[in-house]
């Protein structure tokens, strides 16, 4: 069973209807039982970061341990902007810090808007077990208008381009993070979360340093 | 860079998918559940759904059918139609649409896109507008309301710069004299209004054939293009729409 945590935040739903699309079981949760039961977790999330985080509350610090000890873990969009040390929307606040970087406002450029809405390309690393089968690049959904500045050296990143490579996805160990959105991303998107569910039902692999 | 999108429009009305001519003489088109789920696995970009029954009041039995859609529906999903208060966006939006559209409701109380996008933030928040071609004025068009039934005094264009300023994400641009002729996009009116704001315009209204969305897209410059008829009814599929821009050197998400 996969766990999607359930902390009022908008794009839940959505990511219960993917999941169970697929023929994954997934339970819509914020209860420690569950979590800790769970194969995995995914962490989704439509919202500003600080009100993501303080409606997480006290879960971040459960999610924060299960990784460390080898949960897989999926973030999406602000879910995944949590991964990360800090964020400077409307403030400044921290992130569960299982990946070093700090999420920072997209450059403004007159030829491209903000928010970053709509499909581009994301050039797909072959180590990055979470794009396996999908080839060098593909389409994703994508809405936001913070990105995550990745300065982990151990972080495997995927990169698309928005008048510099952004970085738009994130792997480290079994820690996984999509800025773009899988549930919204049609048949390619499904096919991420397929892997990730692949990847909860393999023996655990441990985040460490 | 961001790719031209291709968007299928259900307009609904007693819970089927119909379409007409001008915003007249519908025609039964299909199941919304059934034909949302085809749009979102043959590879279309988003998904439009817009209550045509509702125009003046928002109906809570559509929220069923909404939540029915968005099972099934792996792209952006906008839901609108008679949509009046942030509220009600909020149960759009947990229903399961990314996006609420709202037209009449932003007419007559412009704060409505304002408050919407404070709450939910603009990529939510889309300004449907139907136009009408002025019979008096070249190139001037008139915005209309509930369904396109009643006309106001009010400048198209004006209307769109202003609604950007308020909060409005994107705008929906139904040219009412196209809507369902297949004669092509109005690329006048989408031209005036996307030169005029810095936000996505979607061009609706008249596409009949392939060369039509390339013209919407350069000549209109539009940075997506919505369409009923001639998804609705077999002329076309998603793919053979994206292989022929793409043919023509338009970045499309294939």
């Amino acid at each position: 069973m996969i766990v999607v945590i359930d902390y009022n935040v908008g794009n839940v739903r959505s990511v219960c209807n993917a999941l169970r699309h697929i023929g994954c079981k997934a339970a819509l949760s914020r209860k420690t039982e569950t979590i800790e039961a769970s194969a995995g977790i995914v962490l989704p999330g439509v919202a500003a970061f600080g009100y993501a985080i303080s409606q997480l509350g006290g879960l971040s610090k459960l999610i924060k341990k299960l990784a460390i000890d080898g949960k897989p873990l999926l973030g999406i969009c602000v879910g995944y902007q949590m991964l990360f040390e800090h964020s400077s929307e409307y403030g400044r606040h921290n992130g569960l810090g299982l990946v070093s970087g700090s999420v920072v406002p997209i450059p403004t450029n007159p030829q491209l808007c903000v928010p970053h809405m709509g499909w581009n390309q994301v050039k797909l690393p072959d180590d990055m077990d979470l794009f396996a089968g999908l080839g060098k690049e593909k389409n994703f959904y994508f809405a936001h208008s913070f990105y995550a500045d990745v300065t982990n050296p151990q972080a495997k990143v995927a990169y698309t381009d928005y008048g510099f490579a952004m970085p738009a996805a994130v792997q480290k160990a079994n820690v996984y993070g999509v800025q773009f959105h899988p549930e919204k991303s049609g048949k390619t998107g499904l096919k991420v979360l397929k892997n990730f569910v692949e990847i909860c039902e393999k023996p655990p692999s441990k985040l460490g340093g | 860079m961001l790719t031209k999108r291709i968007i299928p429009c259900l307009d609904v009305k007693d819970n089927r998918v119909v379409k007409g001519i001008k915003f007249l003489n519908l025609r039964d088109a299909g199941d919304p559940v059934e034909l949302g789920a085809r749009y979102s696995d043959e590879g279309a970009d988003e998904l439009v759904f817009l209550d045509i029954t509702a125009t003046i009041r928002f109906r809570k039995t559509i929220i069923e059918l909404v939540e029915k859609v968005a099972e099934n529906v792996f792209i952006p999903f906008t839901v609108g139609g008679g949509i009046q208060t942030v509220e009600q966006m909020d149960v759009i939006l947990r229903s399961g649409a990314d996006k609420v559209s709202v037209n009449t409701a932003a007419v007559s109380n412009p704060n409505l896109l304002t408050e919407a996008a404070q709450r939910f933030g603009n990529q939510c928040v889309v300004l449907a507008i139907d136009a009408r071609r002025s019979k008096e004025k070249l190139n001037k068009w008139q915005v209309c309301v509930k369904a396109g039934s009643e006309p106001t005094d009010i400048d198209v264009v004006e209307w769109a710069v202003r609604g950007e300023k308020l909060g409005a994400g994107e705008i929906l641009l139904t040219s009412m004299d196209a809507d369902g002729t297949k004669v092509g996009y109005d690329n006048k009116l989408n031209k005036a209004v996307s030169d005029a704001v810095n936000i996505p315009v979607i061009a609706s209204g008249g596409a009949g054939k392939l060369e039509h969305l390339y013209d919407a897209i350069i000549d209109g410059g539009a940075d997506a293009v919505l369409m009923a008829s001639i998804t609705h009814f077999g002329n076309y599929t998603i793919k053979q729409m994206k292989e022929y821009l793409a043919g023509r050197a338009i970045p499309v998400n294939l």
